[in-house]
């Protein structure tokens, strides 16, 4: 078989995750220290896992309703009301999905036509630029800068707004970034966005972890829920992740749309995991408080530590990344993350890997313990000591 | 003051520039506000956490449960004094429930405990009756593991 001619050439376009590549090498080497991954390192809150015993002891594990439980889109409504101040009807507004992803390409693949251009703010998670492309949209990269606090400025955003701009793509607070957007920095956007045509796709996984400051969504703004999108999951918030469940909040009209694929695609998320998150959004907020508060304990650690070894930090205030600058190295991310490996045994992923604009970056998860925090941060010390210019 | 303490029972070992720097204050301040805390008695003490297996197998730990006659004036607060000032005795609490004293002792052996428990305990006035338990594993003390950590299972991810 000639599979490379019978095989999409969409999909085989699309590059493989920079990140895997790096980490492959990591895992031929001994005695190396990670701080790559990007999920928390506690354990899910036990009335949830007692949840999910509970219901594969009492229940049988049917298919469920496309949109997901009612009694967890019940409780997601509950949940965003009395957190971000967003009223969104479980009948119809709401889609539980699986994992924040799914709802991420359920809404490229609703809103996308050909050629229809997405905005989309870097550096950011992987996954966006080719999803974008597999929804037959053209992924356009909106750099934010450090200075910028790694904002998207409403300059910025008029610059990149072409008459085939259909979706601003926005992912607060950011990986790999921990980038936060005030509302002041959201009524600007706003201002721009309004009376335009454009959507917004608002990434808020992380919305549960910022520090020293509440998490806004975009669409609290005026005039802003009827085109945005809220994506937002039980991944980071409540240490899911294995569980495989986000969800997708939107106008009627919308969620109509993304139904019918999601009903094709998927039919329904995972019961077992819907019913135990119904406990997770009834009566886990102090354990998400607690790791909440734990994160933030290690994001003051590692940027003291880095402010000591010279290491230029932006003063993340959410999610559990720091992205340190290695400029004065004289490296680039690659190169530096290559050499840290080989000569430290430490790996983090580099920030080009996030996009063009994270090249001179590394990204850095504090989702460890503090002792092995501090193990990691002594080798970086010593790596930087060795390769000072 | 709570996320201090907090922290403190973490790791006792933390410096006070790495508390300063964790809670978003200053060196000065955190290093007053422990010196306030052990002023005040809130904090008493600093330990360490060993597991006995692997630094002297011959160690043993047991967990005794004491029925002790309350006394006149002060309860059971004098009997509950003099157990505290045994060294072998590691720590006196006072439970509510089917016994009245519940003390934690460790020696060398077996036989340590039993001649402890025979002689020295058994024999004080007002104590009614005795009851040991040998501990036989330790898996989690004062909140830390006395076990290896798990492996790291997560994978790579973004």
């Amino acid at each position: 078989m000639n599979y490379e001619q019978i095989m999409s050439e969409r999909a085989q376009a699309i590059s493989p995750s920079p990140i895997r590549r790096f980490f492959d090498l990591a895992e031929t080497m001994e005695n190396v220290i990670s701080l790559g991954v990007g999920e928390p390192d506690f354990r899910t809150p036990w009335p949830i896992r007692s949840a999910a015993i509970t219901t594969l002891e009492r229940q049988s594990i049917f298919y469920g309703a496309n949109s997901g439980l009612l009694q967890l889109r019940e409780e997601i409504s509950h949940y965003m009301k009395r957190k971000y101040r967003l009223d969104y009807c479980p009948e119809n507004e709401l889609l539980v999905t699986i994992g924040g992803s799914e709802a991420v390409d359920l809404t490229f693949r609703t809103l996308l036509n050909p050629g229809d251009e997405v905005l989309i703010t870097e550096p950011c998670f992987v996954c966006y630029a080719p999803l974008v492309s597999m929804a037959d949209g053209v992924p356009v990269s909106l750099p934010t800068k450090e200075e910028n606090q790694f904002r998207l400025t409403p300059e910025e955003l008029k610059a990149a707004i072409t008459p085939k701009t259909k979706l601003l793509m926005l992912s607060y607070p950011n990986n790999p970034t921990g980038a936060i957007m005030t509302r002041e920095d959201y009524e600007k956007l706003a201002e721009v966005l309004r009376g335009t045509d454009i959507m917004v796709l608002s990434d808020e996984i992380y919305s549960e972890l910022t520090y020293g400051t509440k998490h806004v969504s975009i669409a609290e703004l005026d005039g802003m829920r009827e085109r945005t999108i809220v994506v937002n999951g039980f991944s980071k918030a409540f240490a899911m992740t294995g569980w495989r469940l986000g969800w997708m909040a939107a106008p009627p009209e919308i969620i109509a749309q993304a139904r019918k694929i999601h009903q094709y695609a998927i039919m329904c998320a995972p019961m077992i995991s819907q019913r135990a998150a119904v406990e997770a959004l009834r009566h886990c907020d102090a354990d998400t408080a607690h790791m909440a508060e734990e994160y933030d304990h290690r994001r003051r650690f590692l940027l003291e530590r880095f402010a000591e070894m010279g290491l230029p930090c932006f003063p993340a205030q959410g999610a559990f990344y720091l992205f340190p600058s290695i400029e004065p190295t004289g490296m680039d991310s690659e190169t530096f993350c290559e050499k840290l490996l080989e000569e430290e045994r430490v790996a983090v992923v580099p920030g080009s890997a996030f996009g063009e604009s994270g090249k001179n970056n590394i990204r850095i998860s504090y989702a460890y313990s503090l002792k092995h925090l501090t193990e990691a941060a002594n080798r970086m010390e010593r790596f930087l000591r060795n390769h000072k210019k | 003051m709570k996320e201090l303490i907090t922290l403190l029972k973490q790791n006792a070992r933390l410096s006070n520039a790495e508390l300063a720097a964790m809670l978003g204050r200053t060196e000065e301040t955190v290093a007053a506000q422990i010196a306030e805390l052990e002023q005040t008695g809130v904090i008493r003490g600093y330990s360490v956490i060993v597991d006995e297996e692997l630094a002297d197998r011959d160690t043993v730990s047991a967990y005794i449960e004491l029925k002790i006659t309350p006394q006149p004036d002060c309860g059971f607060d004098e009997l509950a004094r003099i157990l505290s000032s045994f060294e072998e005795i590691e720590s006196v609490t006072l439970m509510s429930g089917g016994y009245d004293l519940g003390i934690t002792i460790t020696g060398n052996g077996l036989r340590d405990i039993a001649t402890f428990v025979a002689q020295r305990l058994a024999t004080l006035d007002g104590v009614l009756s005795t009851r040991t338990h040998f501990v036989l594993k330790r898996y989690k003390e004062k909140g830390i593991l006395i076990q290896d950590e798990p492996d790291d299972e997560r994978g790579v991810a973004f």
